[in-house]
């Protein structure tokens, strides 16, 4: 078994007087693809707003590498390491593609040619599109942009937030694709899906989150097989 | 003729002036979506400050002193009233901002006992020059080509350094910046930094075409600017400087004819009839207001 890199332990985040996340313990290990399932509201994106330093938990704590990220801005945070592509893609519309994976390097102050080269190289769409607003590419090729722009930041820990989210399923395909390619490029991935059955079978731990809490966790394709979470996530009608 | 020529010649100048104003109105509220209405009352302070400075000061080290405490006084003022209500509904910023403004403006009657004060005579660009028959001041000339060439460089800073991609950023989206390490304050304050220096180096320009600096001297101008923002598409930066001028050059026509009285209440029927017909401006963004 490898080192955890990233440690959760007993979490508990409140928005505006509600709970949304009720103690959450949970250990990502180094190299692996993790996911959390679980329906609407039961408190994922906010599990990895709060590791992004985003949300602020009331307690609990957020373990980077033994470093604790609970009261860090999240700039030390993503300086530290860890990454979060947002929901909905969230690409700047007004900025061109290239300005966009420059600004996933924001803190960065060494060269970025490299780096370039290798979101292109996984990505050629996106070095089609170079000086082309974001706002103006297609659904797909933004989630690629949110994905690159944030490899920009040399993670070691990519966190992704539905990636697949809205996007046709052959595009559903190339994004998980390209989620195995970052990991076997030695990047943890903690990954939220609503997208269940692509997730189980791309992750090699899963954990199933429901309403805050975690409910439980299992190898990924372990879980698939699971007659309990194919009933509630996967639709029974799965051959 | 030449009554024409030196007309048209004040008005470019006077756009410039506003133009200068005006940017510091639409950057902020690019990013804050705040209508800054302390921004006139810095001009005015800017002006007040200079008139003080001078008295002690010898001008080459005056004027940069005046523009180093009007940044400062931008600065201090978004830290101190408007940080605090980052999270606060946009309402709330926006009745802090009058409050700063009430504040600059008792502060300086306080400070000037209420008597109108002086402003420095500043060599060179108070001299009177002849161009095509017209007789005008060197600052209505030398006006357009300053404001120019702090446009193309505010331009050049926004499209092409980091700062400036980062501030097109936090204008969309703040969360999403603060994701890739930025640091929404440095920003925020950058922007106030920006506009609160063009607004003390169009406080020279304006201030020198008049006798004297009052309290109320900020409101006016200001006004106009924030109208020639709006006209131009608030937000937008070519929006304001091009609303700028077409006011300032409409002013100052309508000055020279025998309805001068009615050249302010252009100013703001002209607001009136872009609210209604075209909210968004010449250059506004559609409002496209993602969550």
């Amino acid at each position: 078994m490898s080192e955890t890199i990233l440690e959760i332990n007993d979490l508990r985040v409140s928005y505006g007087g509600i709970e949304a996340v009720k103690g959450i313990t949970l250990d990502v290990h180094k190299g692996k693809i993790v996911t959390l399932i679980g329906s609407n509201g039961a408190g994922k994106s906010t599990t990895l707003k709060a590791v992004a330093g985003l949300v602020k938990p009331q307690s609990g704590s957020i373990k980077f590498k033994g470093q604790e990220l609970i009261g860090l801005s999240p700039d030390k945070i993503v300086k530290s390491g860890v990454v979060l592509v947002p929901e909905g893609r969230r690409v700047f519309p007004n900025l061109t593609v290239k300005e966009n994976l420059k600004m996933g390097a924001y803190l960065r102050k060494d060269d970025l040619t490299e780096d370039f080269e290798y979101v292109y190289s996984l990505f050629p769409r996106l070095k089609e599109r170079e000086w082309q607003l974001a706002g103006t590419l297609s659904g797909g090729e933004q989630q690629m942009l949110a994905v690159g722009r944030a490899l920009m930041s040399k993670p070691e820990l990519i966190m992704m937030d539905e990636p697949s989210l809205g996007l046709a399923p052959i595009v559903v395909k190339d994004i998980f694709k390209i989620i195995r390619t970052i990991n076997e490029a030695g990047i943890t991935v903690l990954l939220i899906e609503q997208n269940a059955f692509m997730a189980l079978q791309n992750a090699d731990w899963a954990y199933v989150l429901e309403t805050g809490t975690i409910k439980t966790q299992r190898e990924g394709l372990e879980l698939l097989d699971d007659e309990t979470i194919q009933e509630a996530y996967l639709g029974k009608t799965r051959e | 003729m030449e009554f024409a020529v030196s007309q048209i010649l004040s008005g470019i100048s006077l756009g410039g002036q506003y133009a200068l104003i005006a940017i510091g109105y639409t950057m902020v509220y690019g990013i804050l979506r705040l209508i800054n209405f302390a921004h006139g009352d810095v001009f005015m302070i800017a002006g007040i400050m200079m008139i003080y400075m001078a008295t002690t000061l010898p001008l080459y080290i005056a004027i940069p002193a005046m523009i180093i405490c009007t940044v400062l006084l931008g600065f201090l003022i978004e830290r101190a009233a408007y940080k605090p209500l980052r999270a606060a509904p946009r309402m709330s910023v926006m009745i802090s901002a009058i409050g700063v403004s009430y504040l600059l403006q008792n502060l300086a009657l306080y400070i000037t006992g209420g008597q109108p004060k002086t402003y420095p005579r500043i060599p060179w660009i108070s001299d009177t020059v002849t161009i095509f028959g017209a007789r005008t001041y060197v600052v209505t000339l030398v006006t357009p080509f300053l404001v120019i060439a702090l446009v193309v460089a505010l331009t050049l800073l926004i499209n092409h350094t980091k700062i400036g991609i980062a501030m097109r950023a936090v204008s969309k989206d703040f969360e999403t910046s603060q994701l890739m390490g930025v640091k929404i304050n440095t920003v925020i304050s950058v922007t106030f930094i920006i506009g609160s220096f063009l607004a003390a180096v169009g406080s020279v320009l304006y201030f020198t075409n008049y006798p004297t600096v009052v309290p109320m001297s900020g409101a006016m101008p200001g006004l106009k600017a924030f109208v020639a923002a709006v006209f131009g598409g608030i937000g937008s930066i070519p929006g304001a400087v091009i609303g700028a001028f077409i006011i300032g050059i409409c002013e100052t026509l309508i000055k020279g004819t025998d309805y001068a009285i009615f050249s302010d209440a252009f100013t703001f029927a002209l607001l009136i009839v872009i609210l209604v017909a075209k909210p968004t401006g010449i250059f506004g963004e559609k409002t496209t207001d993602k969550v």
